[in-house]
C-alpha cells in the first residue's frame, strides 16, 4: 500500500493533467451541445495542433507563445471544415456525420504519418522538469501553468457564451435551431463558429501539453478517447460537466496508473466510460435524454 | 435481390487461381477475402440493422486469439477455429446485451463498441497468457488436419468458401422474416415496436451473427499468417477496415462488403506500388474516400441510387 502523501500527490497531479483534458473535452462538448454531432476528428486535430506547436518550437517559438497564432489559425480551420466539408457532405444525417468525421480523422492522422513518420518527438523546453514545491508536494511547473491557463480559457469561453451576442446566438441554436433560423440567425454560420471554437480549444490544449508531453501521429487517439469519456461523464453538451469530468478522469487515470502500472493503467478510463454509457448515458450532469 | 450477380462475383473470384499462380496476387486476394469477411459481419449489423459499430475488432480479435491460444494448449486447429468463432459470437452477444439493454443507439453505440474493443486490446497487450506485446505464434506444422496448407491456392479456396457462406447467409436473411424485422428496427425502432417486433431480441440476434462472421475472419487471419498481436487483433484499424468496405461498396447490400473490400485493398495495393513504402499513404486515401463516398455516392458502389 502506498503512503497517503504519494496518493495525495497522484491525486493533485491527476487534477493538473485533468484540467488540460477538460480543455480538449470542452471543445468536444461544445460541438456536441450545439451541432448534436460527435466529432471523431477531434483527436486528429489535436495531434495536428501539437505538431504545429512542435514545428513552431523548432523555429524558436516557445509553446506558450505559439498558442497566440495557433488559436485564430485553428478557429479558421475548424470553421472551414464544418462549413465546407462536414456540413455539406453529411446532409444532416447523424450516421453520416460519424462516418465523415471518422474519415477526416483517418486522413489527417495518416497524413501526419506520411509527413513526419512514426517517430515520437518532444520539445526541448527549458522548464519541462522544473518543479514547484507546494506544501509537502513537488508539482511539475508546466502542469501548473497548464492548469491555470485551462481554467482561464474555460472562464473566457463561459463569458463568451453568456455575455456576447455571438454567445447568445450559439445558445439559441443549441436550444432550437429552427426557432433560431426564424429570428434571423444564420444557423450554418453559427454551426461553423462553434466548430471553430472547439478547434481553438485544441490549439490552447496543444500549447499546454507540449512542454511536458510528446507528439507522434497517433497521440491524438489516446486523448480523444479520454475526451469522449469526459464528455459522456459530464453529460454531452454540458460545459461545467466537461470541466468536472476532466478533473475526475485525470485523477482516475493517475490513480489507476499508480495501482495497476503503466500498460494496464489505461484501462481504468475505459471502464468508467463503458460503465457511464451503460448505466447513465445522459452523464452525471446532463439532462435525461 | 436476384441471385445471379452474387453467383457471377463468386465465379469471377473462384477463377482467380486459374488466371494467375503469382504468389503476390494470391496473397493479395487472400488478404482482400479476409477483409471482405470481416466487413460482411459488420454489414449485417451496421447495414441491415442500422447499428453503426466502431469496434468490430473486438470480435475479430477474439476469434484470432482464441484459435491461437487453444492450439498452444494442444487443441486441434479446426476445433480451435470453431471455438474461436463461438467465442467471438459470445463477445458479440455480451456487448449487444449490455448496450442494447441500456438503450444505446447511434453515436452512443459507436462509442461504446469502440471502448469495448480498446479494453480488449489493452488486456491482450498486458495479460501474460496472450504473450503480451510480443504476440502469439501458431506452431508451423503444415497439414490439412492443422488448418495449414502447403499451397496458397487451397487457403484461397477455404477463404472464398467462408465468404460464399456469409454471402448466402446475408442473402437469405435479406429475404427472411428476421431480415424484414431488422429493416423495420433500422428505419424506425418505435414504429417497429408498435408493430409488435421485439427490437431488443432482433438487434441481439443481429450482433451475435455479425460477431460470429467477423470472428471467422480473425480465425482465417491467424491461420494464414500464423501470428497475432494485440494491435493486429483488436486495433482500431481492424474496426475501420470492417466498416469502410461496406460503406464504399454499398451499406446494407449483399455484395457491397465484398466489392468494397476488393476495391479498397486493390486501391491500397496500387497506392503502395506508386508511392513506394511510405507508411500511411493508402490510409490517407481511404479516409478521403470515406468522406467522398458519403458526400457523392451515398448508396455505395453497388447500392441503389437515392
Amino acid at each position: 500500500m502506498y503512503s497517503p502523501a504519494i496518493i495525495a500527490e497522484a491525486v493533485v497531479n491527476g487534477m493538473l493533467t485533468g484540467a488540460v483534458y477538460a480543455l480538449v473535452a470542452l471543445g468536444l462538448t461544445l460541438i456536441y451541445g450545439v451541432l448534436h454531432i460527435i466529432n471523431f476528428a477531434h483527436g486528429a486535430l489535436l495531434t495536428c495542433a501539437m505538431f504545429a506547436v512542435w514545428g513552431l518550437g523548432a523555429l524558436g517559438v516557445g509553446p506558450y507563445v505559439a498558442i497566440v497564432p495557433l488559436v485564430p489559425g485553428f478557429f479558421a480551420l475548424g470553421y472551414a471544415l464544418q462549413r465546407f466539408v462536414i456540413g455539406p457532405a453529411s446532409r444532416g444525417r447523424d450516421g453520416n456525420v460519424l462516418l465523415v468525421t471518422l474519415g477526416l480523422a483517418i486522413a489527417i492522422q495518416n497524413g501526419l504519418l506520411v509527413l513526419f513518420h512514426a517517430d515520437t518527438r518532444s520539445l526541448d523546453a527549458g522548464d519541462a522538469f522544473e518543479v514547484v514545491a507546494v506544501g509537502p508536494m513537488l508539482l511539475s511547473q508546466p502542469r501548473l501553468i497548464g492548469f491555470a491557463v485551462a481554467v482561464a480559457v474555460a472562464v473566457l469561453l463561459w463569458a463568451l457564451l453568456a455575455l456576447t451576442d455571438t454567445g447568445r446566438a450559439i445558445r439559441a441554436v443549441a436550444r432550437e435551431d429552427l426557432g433560431a433560423r426564424l429570428v434571423g440567425i444564420d444557423v450554418r454560420h453559427v454551426f461553423a463558429v462553434t466548430f471553430g471554437l472547439g478547434c481553438a480549444c485544441l490549439a490552447v490544449a496543444a500549447g499546454l501539453l507540449m512542454p511536458s508531453y510528446y507528439v507522434n501521429p497517433r497521440v491524438g487517439e489516446a486523448f480523444v478517447l479520454i475526451a469522449f469519456t469526459i464528455v459522456v461523464l459530464g453529460g454531452m453538451g454540458s460545459v461545467p460537466g466537461a470541466a468536472i469530468g476532466g478533473l475526475a478522469v485525470g485523477v482516475v487515470e493517475s490513480l489507476s496508473g499508480l495501482f495497476l502500472g503503466d500498460s494496464l493503467g489505461q484501462i481504468g478510463v475505459f471502464l468508467i466510460f463503458i460503465l457511464v454509457l451503460l448505466l447513465r448515458p445522459a452523464g452525471l450532469f446532463g439532462a435525461r435524454a | 435481390m436476384r441471385g445471379w450477380p452474387i453467383l457471377a462475383v463468386l465465379a469471377a473470384l473462384a477463377a482467380v487461381p486459374a488466371v494467375t499462380s503469382d504468389n503476390i496476387a494470391l496473397n493479395f486476394m487472400v488478404g482482400a477475402l479476409i477483409v471482405a469477411l470481416a466487413a460482411q459481419g459488420w454489414n449485417l449489423l451496421g447495414g441491415f440493422g442500422g447499428q453503426l459499430s466502431f469496434g468490430h475488432a473486438a470480435f475479430y480479435g477474439t476469434g484470432a486469439y482464441v484459435t491461437a491460444l487453444l492450439q498452444q494448449h494442444g487443441v486441434n486447429a479446426w476445433a480451435g477455429a470453431a471455438l474461436g468463432v463461438a467465442a467471438g459470437a459470445l463477445v458479440g452477444a455480451v456487448i449487444g446485451f449490455l448496450s442494447f439493454r441500456a438503450g444505446l443507439r447511434g453515436s452512443y453505440f459507436a462509442l461504446v463498441t469502440l471502448a469495448f474493443a480498446e479494453v480488449l486490446r489493452i488486456l491482450a497487450n498486458a495479460a501474460p497468457f496472450t504473450g503480451g506485446a510480443a504476440g502469439l505464434l501458431v506452431r508451423l506444422d503444415v497439414r490439412a488436419a492443422n488448418f495449414q496448407f502447403a499451397s496458397r491456392v487451397t487457403f484461397f479456396y477455404v477463404a472464398l468458401g467462408c465468404v460464399a457462406a456469409a454471402l448466402l447467409l446475408t442473402w437469405s436473411i435479406g429475404r427472411s422474416r428476421f431480415g424484414a424485422q431488422l429493416a423495420a428496427v433500422r428505419e424506425n425502432e418505435e414504429a417497429a415496436r408498435a408493430l409488435g417486433i421485439d427490437a431488443f431480441a432482433t438487434k441481439l440476434r443481429a450482433i451475435t451473427l455479425s460477431a460470429a462472421i467477423t470472428a471467422a475472419a480473425g480465425v482465417l487471419y491467424v491461420q494464414y499468417y500464423l501470428y497475432i498481436d494485440a494491435g493486429l487483433a483488436y486495433g482500431t484499424g481492424v474496426s475501420v477496415a470492417a466498416l469502410l468496405a461496406p460503406v464504399i461498396g454499398g451499406v446494407g447490400t449483399v455484395l457491397g462488403p465484398v466489392v468494397g473490400a476488393v476495391a479498397l485493398e486493390g486501391l491500397g495495393h496500387l497506392t503502395r506500388l506508386v508511392a513506394g513504402p511510405v507508411p500511411g499513404v493508402d490510409q490517407v486515401l481511404f479516409g478521403l474516400m470515406l468522406v467522398a463516398a458519403i458526400a457523392f455516392v451515398p448508396g455505395g458502389l453497388v447500392g441503389r441510387r437515392a
